[in-house]
């Protein structure tokens, strides 16, 4: 009996040290979620007012052509994965690839109709397994991304689209709606909808001078507005990678003090089970005696 | 005296936010001055440091590329970096001054140099927008 209650006692010990590690490690996603939407927020003033100039330009003079605003026939796409380096966050990674996944085997037939691009271990590793090339992977990212971090990789998703690689770009990544809710999300990066960009103009924005030309200028501004995006989208993604995590570990958290609490129950009852025994045979014996 | 406006604005940060008198700019297409009143313009920016005069005093800010939108009165400035004057380690931007001499200097293939033009004219904007 008494081995019995040893095992039970190492396993609340064992679970006991889990339930720390989980705690402490819910704690840090919750402060670093906060940094994460703190960033978020940082950046939007920057993506705002170049959406602002890039579509007054596109809606304003109305002769611009751009190829980034011109959707041509589609014979290739490519995708940007946004995944995270680290597990632990539940669902977050497995979700977005299954949908990845899905659309893929929904939209192409073979694996030369499209190209990948990745950020984040798990999306890599689980890509390059299933036997992917990919064009491009940005691994290692920190938890708060400076926009130099990703600049290589996303000019160079948006550069393919330039060179005529592919006619289509989308983002892969969750969307933040909420801390504890992420949606898996595929956005349609490039071309970039035009249409959407002059939707809600309204109020007195500026007819500008362009210097040197309004060609010009759309031409270095889309790329760096689409680089934006994929920097947003980034944001977003880590702002729910701590969303999701500290929902986990919470959860791991909960399940872990209720198996100590049922180890603790069945380790009390097999004491009181030894217990009883030995004044069983404490009364047995003295019976005998007798 | 009307003042206009002046923000720098990075994908990570404000840089800068105050009432200036007279901003002077690099554009793509040659120096810039601009003072309030001025017409809306939107142009490029090259690598290099902007100006902010202020009560007969001046500031400078490292801009590395970018572009830069003006309305009446403000000037709003997009960069991918951008740093203040006073931020600047200059010690460090001197040694990537120097490091991008060497490999200009060496002359490898094609995209390094470029690579290394860049970076030279990046740590010459720190230096000159550090005030030394």
């Amino acid at each position: 009996m008494a081995k019995g209650m040893r095992e039970i006692k190492r396993k609340i010990k064992s679970t006991q040290n889990t339930k720390q590690i989980t705690k402490a490690m819910e704690m840090v996603a919750a402060s670093k979620l906060r940094r994460a939407q703190n960033a978020a927020l940082a950046s939007r003033p920057y993506s705002d007012k170049l959406k602002e100039v890039v579509s007054s330009i596109a809606t304003g003079s109305g002769s611009v052509k751009h190829p980034m605003l011109q959707s041509r026939e589609i014979k290739r796409s490519a995708y940007l994965v946004i995944s995270s380096d680290r597990g632990q966050a539940g669902g977050l990674n497995s979700n977005l690839l299954k949908k990845l996944m899905e659309t893929i085997k929904e939209k192409h037939k073979s694996n030369d109709e499209f190209s990948l691009f990745v950020i984040g271990r798990k999306g890599y590793d689980f890509l390059k397994r299933r036997g992917f090339t990919i064009q491009q992977e940005a691994i290692g990212v920190p938890d708060s991304p400076t926009f130099a971090d990703i600049k290589s990789i996303a000019s160079a998703a948006v550069k393919g689209f330039e060179n005529g690689d592919y006619d289509e770009l989308f983002v892969v990544y969750n969307r933040f709606i909420n801390a504890i809710s992420q949606l898996p999300t595929i956005k349609q990066m490039l071309p970039l909808d035009a249409s959407q960009l002059g939707g809600d103009k309204s109020g007195p924005s500026a007819d500008y001078e362009y210097e040197p030309s309004a060609e010009e200028v759309l031409s270095v501004l889309l790329p760096k507005y689409a680089e934006t995006l994929v920097y947003s989208a980034m944001l977003e993604n880590k702002a729910c990678e701590f969303g999701a995590r500290m929902t986990a570990m919470g959860n791991a958290t909960k399940n872990a003090t209720k198996m100590i609490n049922e180890l603790t129950l069945n380790y009390n009852r097999a004491r009181q089970a030894a217990i009883t025994q030995e004044i069983a045979e404490i009364v047995g014996g003295a019976n005998a005696l007798s | 005296m009307s003042t206009l406006r002046l923000e720098v604005v990075t994908p990570e940060r404000k840089v800068y936010e105050q009432d200036v008198d007279m901003v002077v700019v690099k554009g793509v297409g040659g120096e810039l001055g601009i003072l309030p009143r001025h017409i809306p313009l939107v142009t490029p920016l090259k690598i290099a440091p902007v100006k902010a005069k202020k009560a007969g005093s001046e500031e400078f800010i490292a801009v590395h590329g970018g572009f830069m939108e003006v309305r009446k009165d403000k000037v709003v400035i997009l960069a991918e970096t951008a740093e203040l004057g006073s931020d600047i380690d200059v010690a460090r931007a001197q040694q990537a001054k120097e490091r991008a001499e060497q490999r200009l200097a060496s002359k490898q293939e094609e995209i390094d140099h470029k690579r290394a033009e860049l970076a030279l004219q990046r740590a010459l904007t720190r230096i000159q927008s550090s005030g030394h």
